[in-house]
């Protein structure tokens, strides 16, 4: 009975058990790697690593446990739109709060990177 | 799936539908539009996060450092763990097994989502108490940066509580769920309930899977 179901496919697509546990098992990686990571000192780096496994194991859990993978593309656009909306918020927001202190006399006209960085190094 | 072969519309199945994949499919878009206003609601708490740490980086680091970096892995393996269970439950419905063992996994999930509030109030919010740093109510803090210490305890108690409301009202999900399978309400045709209900639970993980980094480890631990 189950067999068939898994076979035809009425319920859906059917994710194979190994593939669960390979994602389990990733995640459970990325949660001792970014925790191993956190005690070396990586400069700003920590935080962008941080957040790129982060980033990673999101992407999984959505792919797989979320079954984004084999889900219809109207799904994947409103996802898609969700996280964008998501990133005009925070950049708005960011260039707006973290530029406040910027001076306005001619020197700011030509923002440098001697200038920008700074700023933008306060995010990490 | 019996019914199937007499060409009568499986169980749940909501006559509006061209047939029963459609409205697994608008089940879950809809759920996912529901989770946009959920990463929105979400994000601008970590938007603010993000811009109060930029501007007072040396008072956030000392706040992070009040933290205890083992609970807060624990918990997330507890999480992911409790996200295969919830997966595995779903699967258990599409691919027909007993009542048993769906209901099996979904109390395994829910075991694990208690065990992650248990460690996270005895282990965690306790312990804060008391050592005097939950800011309003029991506040001893006598070291560097303490006004922005006192910020970074006030973003950490709203994240993680928010996001403990939201683990509440998954195992509360999780309730009624237990309650409908025992009922017969799912097969392997109609299991909506179950698969929106793990998009949420799915949800909360990934939400903390932020939170643990952003609150415990990006603040210097290597010092």
């Amino acid at each position: 009975m189950s067999d068939h179901a898994e076979q035809s496919g009425h319920g859906g697509h059917v994710v194979p058990v190994s593939t669960y546990l390979l994602v389990f098992l990733a995640l459970m990686v990325g949660t001792a790697l970014t925790t191993w990571v956190a005690y070396i000192d990586l400069g700003r780096w920590n935080t962008v690593v941080a957040l790129t496994i982060a980033v990673i194991k999101m992407i999984l859990v959505v792919l797989f446990f979320m079954h984004v993978k084999y889900a219809t593309g109207l799904t994947r656009v409103v996802i898609l739109a969700g996280f964008f909306w998501l990133g005009i918020m925070i950049t708005l927001s960011c260039s707006d709060e973290l530029t406040r202190t910027w001076e306005i006399v001619p020197q700011s006209w030509l923002p440098t990177t001697n200038m920008i960085i700074p700023m933008i190094s306060r995010l990490f | 799936m019996s019914d199937l072969a007499h060409g009568a519309h499986p169980q749940g199945f909501a006559h509006q539908f061209e047939d029963i994949e459609q409205q697994r499919d608008a089940g879950r878009l809809g759920m996912w539009v529901f989770l946009v206003t959920e990463i929105l609601f979400f994000g601008g708490m970590f938007t603010s996060y993000t811009i109060y740490r930029a501007l007072h980086l040396e008072s956030f680091i000392q706040g992070s450092h009040q933290l205890v970096v083992k609970y807060g892995a624990t918990n997330t393996a507890v999480l992911i763990l409790s996200s295969l269970t919830m997966a595995l439950a779903i699967r258990a419905a599409q691919t027909g097994k007993k009542k048993g063992t769906i209901i099996f996994w979904l109390i395994l999930t829910m075991i694990l989502g208690a065990t992650f509030i248990g460690i996270k109030l005895r282990f965690e919010w306790f312990r804060d108490y008391q050592e005097g740093l939950i800011p309003g109510v029991q506040w001893f803090y006598n070291g560097p940066h303490a006004p922005g210490v006192r910020m970074f305890m006030c973003f950490y108690f709203f994240m993680t509580g928010l996001h403990a409301i939201h683990m509440v009202v998954g195992l509360g999900l999780l309730t009624v769920l237990v309650v409908m399978t025992a009922r017969n309400k799912f097969s392997s045709e109609y299991y909506t309930p179950l698969e929106v209900s793990g998009l949420y639970w799915h949800f909360v993980d990934i939400v903390w899977i932020f939170l643990f980094p952003l609150l415990y480890l990006i603040g210097g631990r290597y010092q």
